[in-house]
């Protein structure tokens, strides 16, 4: 069963899954809507709570909440406690003093949203930590292959890139293993996080190989820094070897799709016209995640606390 | 109260090969007898039926933080933390501000100690000045201050020719070059064991091999100069069995473990507890139950505690940030008898490796109950059962795995040159 907080994939059961992603297609509806609001959350108030920034991900959740009709504050305060006084705890103690109804953190280092959930008496909605976890986009990638396979079960998802770093391979090796299709991970060796197969997947050092039958291709955003010469010797390298093109994608299945959380490094680990219309998703993936976010946010800013229901 | 006669508990003396029950007569600051059934008129008794009665022990590595970070600690208050854990003398090293890297800093310490410590205090002086790994410090003016080791610690000193002539220069002295064992360069900003925890963690891993690395290249500079190398806070299998080889070619070689990587390992940083980021890491189980094995067959000599506090705030940051280390000083006993209760260690091996062996690493006496010797001893109930509380401890800082949880076994007096300077019912006594 569900907690009160969303931290991770990690932590949820399979039916925790099932039930958000069915309360998600019910949201989109209101995006199709003329007067695209309910006021399912009218008095809440919600934080987006973003210590490293993202425009993206804070605006998909600020047009989730507000189509809610929840009051959404954005707080973003400057960066890490290295450079200022206040810790990351007393932050959330003063933020839990102004009594909201959820917040939604962002943070660049593993594990802040759950010490901050330790403290705070509202859910917390991890936007993703560091190399952690990034919960929702998982979510609105299962909801994006579900709407184009019809299934999650017994398909075949490749992940490829900077697994080492990346907190949306994480939550979606937890997200589709959970929902029963095999999943594996493809980047250069100095990628792949120690004992990875402890998370239940397999590594491939060969695009050729993961690719091979695949149904979903989830190509992830390489962090140009990283390219300079640490893990991988040079862009151009990268590129030749795992990014993706129209002729590597024939080594998956003939209706494979594809799949980037964005924003797009186009013509690093994307080709320039694949990242445009079909087979890419990546359009649906960014409209998907509104409702997807619209389902959270009413799962757990919702909820009546004992001293509402008096 | 001159005499103090310590009736019928088991005593455990390694130095003497003792392990029976009997009497202990205090007189003088000195023992003067260990016997059954002493007669002792008008001594003080103390009635230790099912207490041990042991050495008091030596840690070899504490941080005192004072001068200059007396807001985590001072020796006042880590001086009384180890009484309490029954510990009469504690190895305090060289990272304070200023460095204890002259004799100035050096006679500062111990003149601290004088006044306000209930625990003997050695301390340990930097290898190199200012701990930046480029000069050596003046080990013979240091030795003469009173310094019982050289040790840069958690600065550890990665230019290999530095090493070298440190520890070269280390035989003039007679003392122990220690290292904190860990290749920097491999390191890198590793913050847990590199490993399934890390990769679930999705934090910066710290590979063992770091840590095999670097003993690798000490132990090999140490054959060569012929110094005597001490290893602090083994935490890897890798490392124990490099040890173990370096010992049988006959390298001069000791070795430490702490409680925590003795009964702790990486899976306790899943919530992300930053009082569990320590240098080096938690380790995997494996690495874990080496060290617990290296410590019974004598492969590590000693328990020490890397008593190492830090300010609330300054571990309520991100895990990255907050800065690495716990305290020990008060739980360490209680942690380690784990050891005896699941039978991998004798009572007598555990306490010889708490006090004897320390004591000698250092060149101090200690670690002996013969009499005549100076009554350093700890009375210790390994069954009783509390729940260790921070706040309610000696120690200024609060940073411990351990909060909150029921420990078992504790030192319920300690004795400092005959003098009892802790009752477990009454606190700290003195000075």
């Amino acid at each position: 069963m569900m907690g009160r907080d969303l931290l991770g994939i990690e932590d949820l059961e399979r039916a925790d899954i099932e039930r958000i992603l069915e309360t998600a297609e019910r949201m989109q509806e209101v995006g199709l809507r003329d007067v695209k609001k309910v006021p399912t959350l009218r008095g809440r108030t919600i934080v987006n709570l973003f210590f490293e920034s993202s425009t993206r991900t804070r605006t998909s959740f600020e047009i989730a909440g507000k189509r809610l009709s929840a009051d959404v504050v954005n707080f973003s305060p400057s960066s890490s406690s290295l450079k200022k006084e206040e810790s990351i705890l007393d932050t959330a103690r003063v933020l839990d003093a102004m009594a909201p109804d959820a917040v939604v953190v962002r943070h660049a280092v593993a594990g802040v949203p759950k010490r901050i959930a330790d403290v705070l008496g509202a859910p917390v909605i991890n936007a993703g930590d560091g190399a952690h976890e990034h919960p929702t986009q998982a979510l609105l990638d299962l909801l994006t292959v579900l709407q184009e396979k019809g299934r999650i079960d017994g398909l075949t998802v490749a992940i490829v890139g900077d697994i080492l770093h990346s907190r949306v391979a994480r939550s979606n090796i937890y997200a589709f293993t959970k929902l029963g299709a095999e999943v594996r991970v493809a980047a250069p060796p100095t990628m792949i996080p120690a004992a990875v197969e402890t998370l239940g997947v397999k590594a491939f050092a060969s695009l050729r190989e993961a690719l091979d039958g695949a149904d979903v291709v989830m190509m992830l955003r390489i962090q140009r820094e990283r390219l300079a010469g640490a893990y991988v010797p040079s862009i151009r390298e990268y590129s030749a070897t795992f990014g993706l093109d129209r002729t590597k994608l024939r080594y998956a299945k003939d209706d494979a799709i594809v799949m980037h959380p964005g924003p797009v490094n186009r013509g690093v680990e994307i080709a320039h016209d694949l990242a445009d219309g079909r087979p890419s998703v990546i359009l649906d993936q960014v409209r998907n995640g509104v409702a997807l976010r619209m389902a959270v946010l009413y799962l757990l800013a919702g909820r009546r606390s004992p001293a509402q229901e008096g | 109260m001159d005499r103090v006669l310590i009736r019928g508990g088991r005593v455990l003396d390694p130095a003497g090969e003792r392990d029976e029950i009997a009497d202990v007569l205090l007189e003088g600051g000195r023992i003067a007898a260990v016997g059954p059934h002493l007669e002792a008129v008008g001594a003080a008794v103390v009635e230790a039926a099912g207490r041990w009665v042991a050495p008091g022990f030596v840690d070899l590595h504490a941080h005192l933080r004072e001068p200059g970070q007396e807001y985590k600690e001072d020796i006042a208050s880590g001086g009384r933390a180890a009484v309490a854990g029954g510990f009469t003398a504690v190895a305090c090293m060289a990272n304070t501000q200023p460095a204890n890297d002259d004799p100035s800093v050096t006679d500062y310490v111990l003149d601290r100690a004088r006044q306000d410590s209930p625990a003997r205090v050695y301390p340990i002086a930097a290898a190199t000045k200012g701990l930046a790994g480029e000069v050596m410090t003046e080990m013979a003016a240091l030795v003469r201050a009173g310094a019982v080791g050289f040790s840069d610690d958690g600065k550890t000193i990665m230019d290999g020719g530095v090493m070298r002539r440190v520890l070269e220069y280390s035989r003039l002295v007679d003392a122990p070059v220690i290292v904190h064992a860990e290749d920097r360069t491999l390191v890198r900003d590793g913050v847990v064991n590199e490993g399934p925890v890390s990769t679930r963690l999705g934090l910066p891993g710290n590979p063992a091999v770091a840590e095999a690395v670097h003993v690798a290249r000490d132990l090999l500079l140490a054959e060569l100069t012929g110094a005597h190398l001490h290893v602090a806070h083994v935490s890897t299998a890798a490392a124990v069995e490099l040890i173990r080889r370096a010992r049988e070619r006959g390298i001069h070689v000791t070795a430490e473990v702490t409680p925590h990587h003795l009964t702790l390992t990486d899976e306790e940083t899943l919530g992300y507890d930053t009082n569990t980021k320590v240098a080096p890491p938690l380790r995997s189980a494996a690495d874990m139950q080496a060290c617990r094995r290296a410590l019974a067959d004598g492969t590590l000599d000693a328990v020490a505690t890397d008593h190492a506090p830090h300010a609330v705030h300054e571990k309520e940051v991100e895990f990255t940030a907050a800065p690495p280390g716990l305290i020990g000083l008060e739980t360490a006993l209680a942690v380690v008898l784990d050891l005896v209760r699941a039978g991998e260690i004798a009572p007598l091996e555990l306490v010889r490796r708490l006090s004897s062996n320390p004591a000698r690493i250092l060149r101090r006496p200690g670690g002996s109950l013969a009499p005549g010797t100076v009554a350093d001893l700890v009375l210790v109930d390994p069954e009783l059962r509390w729940t260790y509380e921070p706040t309610k401890g000696w120690s200024k800082s609060r940073n411990s795995p351990w909060a909150g949880r029921t420990l078992q076994g504790r030192a319920v007096a300690t004795w400092v040159e005959g003098r009892l300077v802790y009752d477990v019912e009454r606190g700290v006594l003195a000075p």
